[in-house]
């Protein structure tokens, strides 16, 4: 079946139900082509075309009020000082003040920056020490293996809050409290649940390979990082996406760990902009929202460009935290 | 183990007829292959090891250590016993943030699985929108949860916020969703189902795995839409179901970003927010602003205790209802 259609322009969107389709021999006697176009996901029950719009009803209103928040936030951010609490969608008083103010107001610069150095150094460390210790876990055999993948496993379930403050201490006794080191360093250490999922990932690549470039005289690191990595790409992108939206949102290690305005990351950022403009300061609000505005584009540039790896990584070993 | 069994055979072997000793070499050098890999395995792994002696073996140790201590960072830990243990069953504020997260997460669980349930039964109907409606869900969860809370301050506000707002249309007068003590978990807990789009599509996943057979054999059996929900699609989907169900409990319970940002540091003197002191929130009080560390640690000891009974009983009512294929049912 799959092989009569024609390909389509490839959409990541219809690739899932593609498989179970095309397990499941065709019900009528319809062309393939129509068949396909005409049902898809929604061929699984009666494929009633009220049913069908009924569905779609009731999902393009709950995507209004999935998608309602980020409107009125963008909306709001476009209002004057007086007009961000008047729930109009489209602002009376259209203004970019509050944008050009923004980066008066507060080193928002500053933090995107800070932000922007954590994240790309956590997820690129990360990524690639969590490879490395996957790779131990999938390719060699050797005695105590899997007892150390249950600790490994073991580890995953482990509450950060018990491992908070003694971490918090040796950070403190290596006088590192105040930088940016503690917000992503310790991924230079791997981590449990990136370990778990690149090593499921690993198990499925063909072993001859790497024997064979082991006879052809390649090291070990050779096999491992000129010929697993590469192989190893579409899980490496989950882990990197998934790394990148946890360091960019993480707030509880940036009040932990960051004292001075000059150091925040965006998220410690917003919430002293909270602190200091919201209820219990100066009520500019419109400062506020436009900053929110500002720090979460970025994540949504990220899902777009990562969309395929952040549905496949959710898909299949649900999203750390 | 197997390596012994080889080196006894090769000496025997060798005793016995007095060949060279052949067997036992390569033996020998098949143990040496195997060593060298050990060691190559270790230097793979090695981030990890260390990693985990540093930061989770140690702090694991330590933290036991300090929950037996008075400790400010500035003077030496003093040991104290249980003292701290004790004064757990004491503090009020320790069994209101304990009450607080119970109810915030028994009530906010349940929902957040029939919201993504729900929703993900719409998008395997949706036929080719489906992508589109699934992109619009998951995007909540990008957002930065700092920037969650501040809009939980501004769509709920109880003056003009937009919730209120839209119940007016409705004739209802809206609470104080930020500042009544009785709004202020539903308040949360509303807003956190804005975040279901991980579980919708581990769901989704679940449900495009389910056999059409199943299905069609069901319909010839005359088996209705909730006969099939009931007897197919929950069963065969109760491993994600009990997969979201673990892991936003354990979420839930460490609940802090959101509520945090909008009732907590200090611009927001004014709230009365006991409302909305979770556990973790109150521990990282205790720690980081009081500087109390060793209370804090016994809190974290007792948080611990708590995701690992609640964690167990999960796993043990799962025994009964989730199905693992290829299991027989019972």
């Amino acid at each position: 079946m799959t092989q009569i259609v024609p390909p389509r322009p490839a959409e990541p969107d219809d690739a899932k139900p593609q498989p179970a389709e095309a397990l499941v021999a065709p019900p009528r006697a319809a062309t393939p082509g129509e068949d396909r176009i005409g049902t898809g996901a929604g061929a699984r029950r009666k494929p009633g075309r009220g049913r069908r719009i009924f569905v779609v009803i009731a999902l393009a209103l709950l995507a209004v009020i999935f998608a309602y928040p980020f409107i009125w936030l963008v909306s709001a951010s476009f209002k004057p000082r007086g007009e961000v609490f008047d729930n109009a969608l489209i602002p009376k008083t259209f203004t970019l003040d509050n944008y050009v103010q923004v980066w008066a107001e507060a080193p928002v610069g500053l933090w995107l920056i800070n932000t922007l150095i954590v994240t790309v150094l956590a997820a690129t460390t990360v990524t690639i020490t969590s490879a490395m210790v996957a790779w131990g876990f999938s390719y060699f055999r050797f005695r105590g293996r899997s007892a150390l993948f249950a600790l490994v496993l073991a580890s995953m379930m482990l509450p950060g809050a018990v491992t908070m403050i003694p971490t918090f201490l040796i950070w403190n006794a290596m006088g590192f409290v105040g930088t940016l080191v503690p917000m992503w360093a310790q991924n230079l250490f791997a981590s449990a649940f990136y370990v778990f999922l690149l090593r499921q990932f690993m198990l499925g690549l063909p072993r001859d390979l790497f024997d064979a470039a082991r006879v052809d005289g390649a090291t070990q690191w050779g096999v491992f990082w000129r010929i697993a990595l590469p192989l190893t790409r579409p899980a490496l992108a989950v882990v990197l996406v998934f790394e990148v939206q946890a360091v960019w949102t993480d707030l509880m290690r940036a009040l932990i760990y960051l004292r001075d305005s000059s150091t925040f990351t965006i998220p410690r950022g917003l919430k002293s902009m909270v602190d200091a403009f919201g209820f219990g300061g100066e009520w500019h609000w419109e400062i506020i929202v436009t900053a929110s505005v500002i720090a979460t584009i970025p994540m949504i540039i990220v899902f777009f460009v990562g969309q395929k790896q952040i549905i496949q990584g959710v898909a299949t070993s649900g999203m750390k935290g | 183990m197997a390596d012994t069994a080889v080196k006894a055979g090769g000496g025997s072997a060798g005793a016995g007829i007095s060949s060279t000793a052949d067997p036992s070499a390569r033996a020998r050098a098949h143990r040496r292959a195997a060593r060298r890999n050990t060691g190559s395995a270790l230097l793979f792994l090695s981030p990890w090891i260390i990693g985990f002696c540093v930061f989770t073996a140690w702090p694991l140790i330590y933290s036991a250590y300090l929950s037996l201590t008075d400790y400010d960072v500035i003077n030496d830990p003093e040991f104290v016993g249980f003292e701290n243990y004790a004064q757990l069953f004491q503090d009020p504020k320790v069994l209101l943030a304990l009450q607080n997260t119970a109810f915030f997460t028994f009530i906010q669980v349940p929902l957040y699985v029939i919201v993504s349930l729900a929703l993900a039964l719409l998008l395997q109907r949706a036929g080719r929108s489906a992508g589109f409606f699934r992109t619009i869900f998951f995007l909540p969860k990008m957002t930065p949860p700092v920037a969650i809370g501040i809009l939980f301050l501004l769509l709920f506000n109880g003056q003009n916020g937009l919730i209120n707002t839209v119940l007016g249309w409705f004739g209802i007068n809206g609470p104080a969703w930020t500042t009544d003590p009785a709004w202020v978990k539903p308040g949360l807990i509303m807003m956190s189902l804005w975040t279901v789009g991980a579980s919708v599509i581990i769901l989704l996943a679940a449900l495009q795995n389910v056999p059409e057979e199943l299905y069609e054999s069901a319909r010839i059996d005359g088996a209705g839409f909730w006969r099939q929900s009931f007897s197919i699609t929950i069963p065969m989907i109760s491993p994600a179901l009990f997969f979201i169900i673990v892991v936003n409990t354990i979420a839930g319970l460490q609940t802090f970003d959101e509520a945090y940002t909008a009732f907590f540091g200090s611009g927001n003197t004014t709230y009365s927010n006991d409302a909305a002191l979770f556990y973790v929130i109150y521990l990282f009080q205790q720690a980081f602003e009081f500087l109390n560390m060793g209370y804090a640690s016994a809190m974290a000891w007792l948080l611990f205790g708590v995701i690992m009974i609640v964690t167990a009983i999960q796993l043990i009512v799962s025994r009964r209802l989730v199905y693992y294929e290829g299991e027989t049912p019972r």
